[in-house]
């Protein structure tokens, strides 16, 4: 095991190195019933290879580990088509209060009205600031719910055995799980260039619309950062083919109070509450992806929906329960969504927000966007230049340059910044993708600004500085093939080792 | 670049030997994927292929792509023992890191060694 | 309330630098008839009102904490969170950030994942742990989509018990819509009284994948040896989902021989959330890893010579391999790993032993007494662990209604999902139930 590695330096051990046998953590209470026959002794395990460390060993290593972590509470974390905000620390709290963490999924409903008005209501606003119809709060994440809105599509199309739709027209800047869903309804894939402005090529869009077309899948604004100009005739081409119109709804931050989807003409979108309602994103998870439709799809939504059984009086509050639309895809997952994690948090944001705060923070996070823009064209070539929303695109290299968009990423480490998106959208070379979000201050865009400005004139003074970058973080760069080649891929307990 | 001169070349960058049978993926294939980590050869001994068609699907650190036939024929070889060592692709890709054997196979669409080495070059311009 | 840090003065001076005169001048490129709608929302509050609504609308639900004693199960299961998972997961470089694709400044999130993965195949007996998946629901889909993408989809049958959870059945259902798959087994008229055996006589040539569950949905304990034998032979891959609570104590199913081991991890610390978010766990063999959806964190070297981690495999996943990936997912449930893996570490090998010893003991407590009232008694006489189906002597709704007034959260109504299985109760015991819970449960079942 791990032969191939002479001896790296270990900065912190894993728990299991941690461990030492009869070493104990947080302990039970005795039992306190009349001890029962155990069952024989072929259905038990013989050993339960597992780590054994006190409470105050388990706490001092993950302290250790968070201090070797950066999230949007340490800094500016311009991830782009990821919108990493502020996460109110109030949504911490009420997403642990006791009515929701201790109420269980299967509960009889006259039980947790609570819980399902707090969801009934959910629906009603993400409906209310989308321009659809109905809403379901059950995908998981967003490609959760991109793979939820393309059955719904699949299933619309097979309502009306109109069989012979079976290609999907995506955009070349799209995000690779538009592709992957549609892949896993086995549908093709007609890829849609984008025109000389960042929008969708009109052009090759007509000739790619016929009677095969399931839909499109747009994500709008773009991966670009820019609000489609041609939005209104991209819709219709697709809807006179016969085509829906699924919307990826990534960068809906730079919508809030700005345009309803639905208003457009898009028959489905996903949320991401994570992305725009502040979910944390928990060092990769777990998201909430919500999906919205128009009402001609609304009885395709996934089972159950939450709804309103009995509407109250003055006397007595609304019967909420849960509702079967009639021509269902069926179930996206067990129980009924990220409630506690995802929808509670996302509830109390808008809450805090209404109709005003939600506008502001599109306004906000598209002049954040656009300030950075303006400082930076001048030393950064941007290939698609006008005004953007949320976010924009730039090239990470220079003229004459060996440096890559690469090195400027891990270069920005050093002034304490988390790196921009790198290598995407495809379409963009060296793509450095920057969201600054809207809960960022004047002071550290400009400080961002600086640093990267500072390092296109690194990168042509003392351009090693950027290749061997980051210089000042606790870890350097990582030998990736080895990983992918030695696939080391779980640690075992002292005694183990040297077997 | 290596391109040897009795190879046939593809657009999408697969070799095919006459002489052989053999084919695979060529010297600036595996250049451009880096570090190949992973393949799978999606064709049995006694398959039909055809030009064009998927016969592997590689997978490097950084990227992944999908290995078409470059002739038409049935397959009498399969190369089972790149999974193991997939980084033969990268180390010998015309030699030991052969994919697919075909019986009196036809070549599809493709090039000579020449042409295959402009049509390279274009691309990295 | 407010979380934008841009006073009107900065604004103005942002705006001159664009040059642009007003916000609204930013969103020229938005059908004018459609731009800046009026949103019907309600006013917006201030944190302090905000938290007096959202405990007021949890107020409104009666919670197993404070109002209710719960043998409820069925697929979630009410354990005790010692105190350190929260505490650890409320650290900001934890929670608030994004997914480790930038490893020089994400080893927190990548050695706790590493070591999340080690727990899981330790658990369960496998090689291999991703990252995780949404629930155990999906996660069992997602083994659907291995086998598919391991036979290429040259093999197109499906074996999935009837005794699998239904809503994971369900889920199946709906993730396999493209494949053209055929389905066998899962039926919940069939025999329910039969033990794995009766699957094998569905293998063929053409069988893909088995699924059974462990302990089944209604708390039985099997040995699958002899199933997954016969799987084997027929070529086709066995998926076991496994309760991790039952695994501290029985045999693994990677022990059995099961090539996939997926479930909830949700009773490993965290909390029940009225359904979500909870953590699907997915362990299998080395030689599926390449066909295995899912991130996964691997040990590599950095620059100075020092142990770290990385995501590896990547481009089997969807942002390089696009339509041709195994599934399409993206996040994993990063956080939720980490309180499973937290969880483990501090209760540790012997605090997991007491947990599990505690379910199994009170569970059969609860039975025995039960068993020996008028009119009742177990439905199986298979082995459990710490939960089981009780044959009552009339509809379970009519029963949980008058426990409900006492204050007792009853069993699942097994008849909701099996026809065949009227007037049967679905009992789950863990270590938060009090001998005193479950004498109170029987003396209101006695008079009920």
């Amino acid at each position: 095991m791990n032969d191939a590695t002479p001896n790296p330096k270990i900065i912190e051990p894993t728990i299991f190195e941690l461990s030492s046998p009869g070493r104990k953590g947080v302990s039970m209470p005795a039992s306190d019933v009349p001890e029962q026959p155990m069952p024989e002794k072929s259905l038990l395990r013989d050993d339960l290879p597992l780590p054994e460390l006190a409470e105050v060993d388990v706490v001092r290593h993950y302290m250790r580990l968070s201090k070797f972590n950066y999230g949007v509470d340490d800094g500016f974390y311009p991830l782009g088509s990821c919108t990493m905000k502020y996460n109110p620390k109030i949504n911490e709290d009420t997403c642990r209060l006791y009515g929701y963490l201790y109420t269980h999924p299967l509960q009889p409903i006259e039980t947790v009205q609570g819980n399902l008005a707090l969801m009934y209501e959910l629906q009603e606003w993400l409906k209310e600031i989308s321009g659809f119809a109905a809403v379901t709060l059950q995908p998981a994440a967003g490609a959760h719910g991109e793979f939820t809105g393309v059955l719904i599509m699949h299933a619309y199309h097979k309502s009306r055995k109109d069989a012979k739709r079976t290609k999907m027209l995506i955009p070349d800047a799209a995000h690779g799980t538009n592709p992957a869903s549609v892949g896993m309804l086995g549908m093709t894939i007609q890829q849609i260039p984008s025109d000389a402005r960042g929008n969708v090529d009109l052009a090759a869009l007509k000739a790619a619309c016929d009677e095969t077309v399931v839909g499109m899948m747009l994500t709008n604004p773009n991966t670009l950062g820019l609000f489609d100009e041609n939005i209104e005739q991209v819709v219709k081409i697709v809807h006179d083919c016969g085509g829906l119109m699924y919307g990826d709804g990534a960068n809906l931050n730079a919508l809030l109070g700005i345009v309803k989807p639905g208003d457009l003409g898009f028959d489905i979108m996903h949320f991401n509450l994570h992305k725009t309602f502040s979910v944390p994103h928990g060092g990769g998870g777990p998201g909430s992806g919500p999906v919205g439709v128009n009402s001609a799809l609304a009885e395709f939504l996934p089972t159950p929906l939450v709804g309103m059984l009995e509407s109250g009086n003055d006397d007595k509050p609304p019967l909420y329960g849960f509702i079967e639309p009639k021509k269902s895809i069926g179930r996206m997952k067990a129980f009924h969504g990220h409630f506690g994690g995802g929808l509670v948090r996302a509830y109390t944001y808008i809450a805090m927000h209404g109709a005003d705060g939600l506008k502001d923070i599109a306004q906000y996070a598209v002049l954040n966007a656009n300030y950075l823009l303006a400082r930076l064209r001048a030393t950064y070539h941007v290939p698609y230049d006008r005004i953007c929303m949320h976010e924009f695109v730039a090239e990470g290299q220079f003229a004459g340059s060996d440096v890559r968009a690469l090195d400027i990423a891990k270069r920005l480490m050093d002034y304490n910044f988390h790196p921009p998106t790198n290598y995407f959208p495809l379409i963009v070379h060296e793509a450095l993708m920057i969201e600054p979000t809207e809960t960022e201050n004047k002071n550290t865009l400009d400080a961002f600004a600086d640093a990267l400005i500072k390092i296109a004139d690194e990168a042509k003074s003392q351009p090693d500085l950027l290749h061997d970058a980051p210089k000042t973080t606790r870890f350097g760069r990582m030998d990736e093939v080895k990983a992918a080649r030695e696939l080391v891929l779980c640690c075992w307990l002292p005694e183990d080792y040297g077997d | 670049m290596n391109t040897p001169a009795q190879l046939k070349y593809t657009k999408t960058d697969e070799w095919f030997d006459s002489a052989s049978g053999g084919m695979g993926l060529t010297d600036y294939a595996q250049s451009q994927l880096s570090d190949i980590v992973f393949i799978e050869i999606l064709v049995d001994v006694g398959d039909q292929v055809e030009a064009g068609k998927p016969i592997a699907s590689v997978e490097s650190v950084k990227a992944s792509a999908e290995i078409f036939a470059a002739a038409n024929g049935k397959v009498t070889a399969v190369n089972r023992g790149l999974s193991d060592k997939p980084e033969t692709l990268n180390s010998d890709p015309y030699g030991e890191g052969w994919m697919v054997k075909v019986e009196n196979g036809t070549v599809g669409e493709s090039m000579d060694s020449a042409a295959y080495v402009k049509y390279c070059e274009e691309r990295t311009h | 309330m407010t979380f934008i840090p841009i006073s009107p003065t900065e604004r103005d001076a942002m705006l001159s630098t664009i040059g642009v005169k007003h916000l609204d001048e930013l969103f020229d490129s938005i059908p004018k008839k459609h731009r800046f709608p009026k949103l019907d929302l309600p006013p917006a509050l201030a944190e302090m009102e905000a938290s007096a609504l959202l405990s007021d609308i949890a107020q409104a639900n009666e919670n197993v904490h404070e109002h209710l004693i719960s043998f409820l199960g069925a697929g979630a299961y009410n354990h005790y969170i010692p105190s350190v998972v929260d505490h650890i997961l409320r650290r900001g470089e934890f929670y608030t950030a994004y997914t480790p694709y930038q490893p020089e400044i994400s080893q927190g999130t990548l050695q706790s994942i590493f070591e999340y993965q080690s727990l899981m195949t330790n658990l369960t007996g496998m090689e291999v742990s991703n990252a995780s998946h949404y629930d155990g629901a999906t996660a069992a889909a997602e083994a659907v989509n291995l086998a598919y993408a391991q036979f290429r989809g040259k093999r197109t049958k499906l074996i999935v018990s009837p005794t699998v959870h239904p809503q994971y059945r369900a889920v199946i259902r709906t993730y396999t819509e493209g494949m053209d798959l055929q389905v066998a087994g899962d039926d919940p008229n069939t025999n329910l009284e039969a033990g794995p055996e009766g699957l094998s006589g569905l293998l063929d040539q053409n069988t893909m994948l088995v699924m059974v569950q462990y302990p089944d949905f209604f708390g039985r304990i099997f040995d699958f040896s002899k199933l997954i034998d016969a799987a084997h032979k027929s070529g086709a891959l066995v998926c076991v989902v496994a309760n991790p609570t039952a695994l501290i104590l029985l045999k693994t199913p990677g022990e059995m021989g099961a090539d996939i081991v997926v479930g909830e991890a949700q009773p490993f610390g965290i909390p029940l959330w009225y359904g979500g978010p909870y953590l699907g766990y997915f362990t299998t063999k080395k030689s599926f890893v390449h066909k295995m959806a899912g991130r996964l964190v691997g040990e590599t070297v950095d620059s100075h010579g020092q142990r770290a981690y990385v995501l590896t495999l990547t481009a089997r996943e969807q942002h390089i391999k696009r339509e041709r990936a195994t599934s399409n997912i993206c996040t994993n449930q990063g956080l939720l790993a980490l309180a499973a893996a937290v969880y483990m570490s501090s209760l540790g090998k012997i605090g997991l032993q007491e947990v599990a010893d505690l379910c199994y003991q009170k569970a059969h407590y609860a039975a025995d007494q039960l068993s020996k009232l008028k009119g009742y008694e177990l439905c199986f006489d298979q082995p459990f662990f710490h939960e089981f189906a009780l044959c009552c002597p009339k509809p379970v709704s009519e029963i949980n209604a008058h426990l409900l007034e006492h204050g007792i959260l009853g069993g699942y109504d097994l008849s909701n999902d099996y026809p065949t299985l009227k007037d049967r109760m679905l009992i789950a015991v863990t270590e938060m139930n009090t001998k005193e819970d479950i004498d109170a449960l029987v003396e209101m079942l006695a008079e009920a």
